[in-house]
């Protein structure tokens, strides 16, 4: 079976064990949405403000909702230990990875496209003319996010306090991607909407960096 | 072990005359005059912290390569030294920094570089102390160390094209830098000296770290044959174990 074919069945596993329950999304959704309110206590959400601040403080939203979204992806399957299962099948450890992190990605642009305009909303900021660009930051933005922090959720899900450990590890390795993707969404916030071609490319090396890495380090990750 | 007492020694001797070298011989800076002298130790501390991590991310990558314990050992050894000497450039920079530039700490792209490689390879130490099974320890934090040194110069370039305070290299960045030639005598002397007791420091973690394994591994043995025993007979392995 080929690596494309085997992830494309572990990605509707996944999302089948989801769109069950839809737990972990309403969660995410849910929890983003406390961070943005919490964060208007701590400055004034005026026009001039939000626009200065706004795309800082929705990175921070996306990102802690994904550190703690990532958590149950590897965790649960070791209730019965069906990584187990999954590991014997004949696959390669790649598939099983790069499933996952497709399915990750899908949740957390679901919660994103959920939480965009109820943030423009409450911030008042304008989304229009800017969205197709604007879903280019997110995308990639995005992507990173969850193929590291799918790969560190794998690693978490063996150590004791792991709902603690995933963001201890993540948010730190993050950062970069977080000055990149709020630096290309404050310049299309601004008065004048630009695409920051450097940063993009940023976002883009990022993904491509560790998207290797995890490449080259999967067996090692999934390995008993 | 004489042999060991002999070069700690030597070391001890190498970063006493460092000391003595940077304190009373270098001469005074034009603008900053005695505070300068940290300088020494600081640029010292980064560079054995560079060699420690370099160290611990070349063992992480052996460790997944070939599967031996050592390599393992020398990982944690590397991250624990570098986190050490990280912690003292962390210290020296804003006592320098705060009569130079009038403030303890400034986000600038050196510094925030550095705490986040201090907060990363902090989150590595914790990483193992919550991992129970031994072989898992070894092969995931490995993975960790690698994503975090991959990490490194992408959170570098990030803070660079951000904004930066720091001093444009002055040692070797062009035209009309460089350092008086007594001064750089004395850098490498400084240099040298952190390095040889990063070297020690290093050697001696690894040497702790093969000791515990061997003390783990014996202590599971021990308790798995007391198992055995309690059932009322004697394996062949104790009787061996015995003679």
């Amino acid at each position: 079976m080929t690596t494309a074919k085997a992830a494309a069945i572990i990605l509707a596993k996944e999302l089948r064990l989801e769109f069950r329950t839809r737990e972990l999304l309403t969660a995410t959704v849910i929890f983003a949405l406390v961070v943005v309110v919490l964060f208007s206590f701590a400055f004034d959400p005026t026009a001039a403000e939000s626009r200065r601040y706004g795309p800082g403080l929705l990175w921070i939203a996306f990102l802690f909702a994904g550190s703690l979204m990532l958590n149950p992806s590897f965790a649960r399957e070791q209730n019965n230990e069906t990584l187990d299962a999954l590991r014997m099948a004949p696959i390669s450890g790649f598939a099983i990875l790069l499933g996952k992190i497709l399915a990750n990605f899908i949740f957390m642009s679901l919660a994103e496209l959920v939480l965009l305009p109820v943030f423009a909303v409450l911030y008042n900021l304008s989304l229009t003319g800017i969205v197709s660009r604007l879903i280019l930051v997110l995308v990639l933005g995005t992507l990173g996010l969850t193929v590291t922090g799918t790969v560190f959720s794998a690693i978490s899900a063996h150590a004791r306090m792991r709902e603690l450990l995933l963001p201890l590890l993540l948010l730190p390795l993050l950062t970069p991607l977080l000055i990149a993707a709020v630096e290309s969404t404050t310049s299309l916030f601004a008065e004048q909407p630009a695409l920051d071609r450097t940063w993009l490319a940023f976002l883009a090396g990022f993904d491509i960096v560790f998207l290797t890495a995890s490449w080259l380090l999967c067996d090692h990750l999934l390995e008993e | 072990m004489k042999a060991r007492f002999a070069i700690t020694a030597l070391v001890a001797l190498l970063i006493f005359c460092a000391g003595y070298a940077a304190l009373f011989i270098a001469p005074d800076e034009a603008t900053m005059h005695a505070i300068q002298r940290i300088f020494y130790f600081h640029v010292a501390s980064w560079n054995a912290m560079f060699c420690a991590f370099f160290v611990a991310f070349c063992a992480s990558v052996a460790y997944l390569v070939t599967g031996k314990r050592k390599w393992d050992a020398l990982g944690v050894s590397g991250v624990e030294v570098g986190v050490m000497c990280c912690t003292i450039g962390l210290i020296t920079g804003p006592l320098w920094a705060r009569p130079v530039w009038g403030i303890w700490w400034t986000w600038d792209a050196k510094l925030t570089s550095t705490f986040i490689l201090w907060l990363l390879f902090i989150a590595y130490l914790l990483l193992r102390g919550l991992v129970e099974d031994p072989e898992k320890k070894a092969s995931l934090s490995a993975v960790f160390a690698i994503f975090a040194s991959l990490d490194i110069p992408l959170v570098y370039l990030a803070n660079r094209l951000w904004r930066t305070q720091h001093p444009q290299p002055v040692i070797a960045g062009g035209e009309g830098s460089g350092l008086d030639p007594t001064m750089s005598k004395v850098l490498l002397l400084c240099l040298f000296a952190v390095l040889c007791v990063m070297i020690l420091v290093l050697v001696d973690r690894y040497r702790l770290e093969l000791l515990r394994n061997e003390a783990a591994e014996l202590r599971y043995e021990i308790e798995s044959r007391g198992l055995d025993a309690s059932n009322g007979q004697e394996t062949p392995a104790l009787q061996k174990g015995a003679q």
